[in-house]
C-alpha cells in the first residue's frame, strides 16, 4: 500500500484498479444485499437441505483434503526430487485437472469409475460394488479436481528449500524421514499450507463433476453447490439460492483465515 | 443442451448471411427463444424451418430445464419468447407482468425409461417399487420431476413412497435425467414420451393410461416484438405443429 502511495498511481491505473476491484466487489454486495434484505433467507438457512448439504460439504470436501495430503505430499517430494525419463509427462498428466473444466472431469470419471466405465464394469460385475449416486463418488470428484492444487503447490515448496540442509542432516546422522519432519516441511509449510486451501476450496466450491459423476440426492450426494443450484430451479429459489451462498461463503471465509493464520504463524520460524 | 443448437444456428446464420449478400435489405432481427429442455430437438427444427420461411430474422435458442430458465427470467435474462414444460412456469412469469401473450403449444405423456441390462427386471410401471433399484427422476421443482411425482401419486400413495425411496438423484432437467439411464448409471427413469427419439440404447417400459399425467407445454410471448410474435404463431400453425408431431409431441393446434 505505502508503495503504492508513495509513486502516485496513473490516473488510467487508478481508474483501471478501481473498475477492478468493483467487478469483483460487486456480485458479493448483490449477495449481501438480496439475502440480508429477505426473512425467507433465515428459513432456507435453517432448512433440513441447508444443514445436511452444509454437513455433507464440510466432511467430504476434509477428507478430500486429509486424502490429498497424505497421498500427495510424498509424490510431490518424490516429483521434487525424483529423475526419469518422461517426467515432464507426469507432472503434465498431475496437473491436467487443474486445466480441465469441471464438467469435464465428471465425464472423464464416470468413463473410468461409472458403471459402464474402465474400472466400473468390473467392480460392478466382479464385486456388485457401484460407485455412481454415492458419497464416496462425491469424494472422488473432490478429489479430482482438487488434489493437483495441493500436489503442485508442495512441489513449488519441496523445490524452494536448498537441498544442502538435507545433506547436512544427513552427515550429522538424520534419518531421511527425520530430515525431511525437520527440515524440509518446516520451511516449505506456506506453500503447504497454501496448496491445502487452495484444494480444500476446490472441493468445497466443486459442481459440475459431482453433479455429473455423483447426481444430486439430499444427504448423499447433495453439497452446497448443489443445493445452492436446485435452490435456483424452485419457485422462489433465489432468495434460497443467494442465503445458501451466502452461508457456504461465511463458512469458506472462516476456514480460509484459520488457513492463512496457520501457515504464516509456523512459516514465520523456520 | 444449448450445444445441440449451436450446428442448426450456425447452419441458419449462414444461410441467412447468404441470403442477407443476395440483396436482401430488410433490418435484421434476433428473436431470442428459452425453451424447455425437451424441447431441444423439435425447437431446433422449428427454428430453422421459421428463419427459411423468414429471412431476415435469426433466433436464438437456449434450452435448460422450465423452471432454471423461469428463474433467469423473473431475474432479468433478455428474451423474447419462453416455452416451457408446465403452465406453472408461465404463470409465475405472468404474475410478475413479464407475459404479453400465452399460447397453450403441444401435450407430452410420460414414459418410463429402462436400460437394456434392467430390461428384464422392469416389465412395467408396477416394477418401479422393486426394492434395490436405481431410479432417476427430474427434481420436484423440474416439471419432468412433477409430472412424474403426480403420476407415481395416481398409483397409490404406498406405491409412490415405494418408488420414491428408490430415487437415487434428482436432475436439473429432463434431458440429465435421460442421460443418467443411457450412461448406465441409473436403471430406470421416467421421462417424456418424445424424450425417446433423442435416445440411444434404451427401452421404454409404457405408463398405464390411468395413471398418465399430460405434461402441457406453453408458449409465452415476453415482449412486443414483430419477430418473436411471429415465431410464436409459427410454432402454433399448422407447419409448426407437424415438427412438433415429428418430434413426438401432441400438438395443440390453434389456428392463428
Amino acid at each position: 500500500m505505502t508503495a503504492l502511495r508513495a509513486r502516485a498511481p496513473h490516473v488510467g491505473l487508478g481508474l483501471l484498479i478501481g473498475v477492478f476491484a468493483l467487478f469483483f466487489l460487486l456480485p458479493f454486495a448483490g449477495l449481501l444485499e438480496r439475502g440480508l434484505g429477505d426473512r425467507g433467507a433465515w428459513d432456507a438457512i435453517t432448512s433440513d437441505t441447508a444443514l445436511d448439504a452444509l454437513v455433507l460439504s464440510l466432511w467430504t470436501s476434509a477428507l478430500s483434503l486429509v486424502i490429498a495430503v497424505v497421498a500427495g505430499t510424498p509424490v510431490a517430494y518424490w516429483l521434487t526430487h525424483a529423475r526419469f525419463p518422461g517426467k515432464g509427462a507426469v507432472e503434465a498428466l498431475i496437473d491436467l485437472p487443474i486445466v480441465l473444466p469441471p464438467t469435464i472431469a465428471g465425464v472423464a470419471l464416470l468413463t473410468a469409475f461409472g458403471r459402464r466405465g474402465l474400472l466400473g464394469t468390473p467392480l460392478d460385475e466382479w464385486f456388485g460394488v457401484t460407485l455412481g449416486f454415492s458419497t464416496v463418488a462425491v469424494i472422488m470428484a473432490q478429489l479430482f479436481v482438487g488434489a493437483p492444487f495441493y500436489v503442485r503447490a508442495a512441489r513449488a515448496g519441496f523445490a524452494s528449500v536448498d537441498g544442502q540442509y538435507e545433506r547436512v542432516a544427513h552427515t550429522l546422522g538424520a534419518s531421511r524421514l527425520r530430515a525431511f519432519a525437520r527440515i524440509v516441511l518446516p520451511l516449505s509449510w506456506p506453500s503447504l499450507a497454501a496448496g491445502a486451501a487452495l484444494c480444500w476450496a476446490r472441493a468445497l466450491g466443486e459442481l459440475g463433476a459431482t453433479l455429473i459423476f455423483a447426481g444430486n440426492l439430499q444427504g448423499e450426494t447433495q453439497t452446497m453447490p448443489l443445493a445452492i443450484l436446485s435452490a435456483f430451479e424452485r419457485a422462489d429459489g433465489l432468495t434460497a439460492a443467494v442465503a445458501l451462498a451466502i452461508l457456504l461463503l461465511a463458512v469458506a471465509l472462516v476456514a480460509l483465515a484459520a488457513f492463512w493464520l496457520l501457515s504464516s504463524r509456523n512459516g514465520a520460524a523456520p | 443442451m444449448s450445444l445441440r443448437a449451436i450446428p442448426v444456428a450456425a447452419v441458419a446464420t449462414a444461410a441467412l448471411a447468404l441470403a442477407a449478400c443476395g440483396g436482401n435489405d430488410e433490418p435484421r432481427q434476433t428473436v431470442t427463444v428459452l425453451a424447455a429442455a425437451s424441447l431441444t430437438e423439435a425447437f431446433g427444427e422449428l427454428a430453422e424451418a421459421f428463419e427459411g420461411s423468414r429471412p431476415g430474422v435469426d433466433v436464438r435458442l437456449a434450452f435448460a430445464g422450465s423452471a432454471a430458465l423461469r428463474t433467469q427470467v423473473l431475474e432479468g435474462a433478455p428474451a423474447d419468447v419462453f416455452a416451457s414444460a408446465s403452465p406453472d412456469e408461465v404463470a409465475a412469469l405472468a404474475a410478475a407482468g413479464l407475459v404479453v401473450e400465452q399460447r397453450a403449444l403441444a401435450r407430452n405423456a410420460l414414459v418410463v425409461v429402462v436400460t437394456e441390462d434392467a430390461s428384464a427386471r422392469i416389465g412395467d410401471f408396477a416394477d418401479l417399487a422393486e426394492p434395490g433399484l436405481r431410479l432417476v427422476l427430474a427434481a420436484e421443482d423440474v416439471p419432468a420431476g412433477r409430472y412424474a411425482r403426480e403420476s407415481l401419486a395416481l398409483a397409490g400413495t404406498d406405491f409412490a413412497a415405494r418408488v420414491l425411496a428408490n430415487v437415487r438423484s434428482n436432475e436439473a432437467s429432463v434431458r440429465a435425467t435421460l442421460a443418467k439411464v443411457e450412461l448406465g448409471e441409473a436403471d430406470a427413469a421416467i421421462v417424456y414420451a418424445s424424450d425417446l427419439a433423442a435416445a440411444d440404447g434404451i427401452r421404454a417400459v409404457t405408463i398405464p393410461a390411468r395413471f398418465q399425467v399430460a405434461a402441457e407445454y406453453r408458449i409465452a410471448l415476453l415482449g412486443e416484438n414483430a419477430g418473436a410474435r411471429a415465431f410464436l404463431a409459427f410454432a402454433t400453425s399448422p407447419e409448426g405443429s407437424a415438427i412438433l408431431a415429428r418430434h413426438g409431441f401432441e400438438p395443440v393446434a390453434v389456428a392463428p
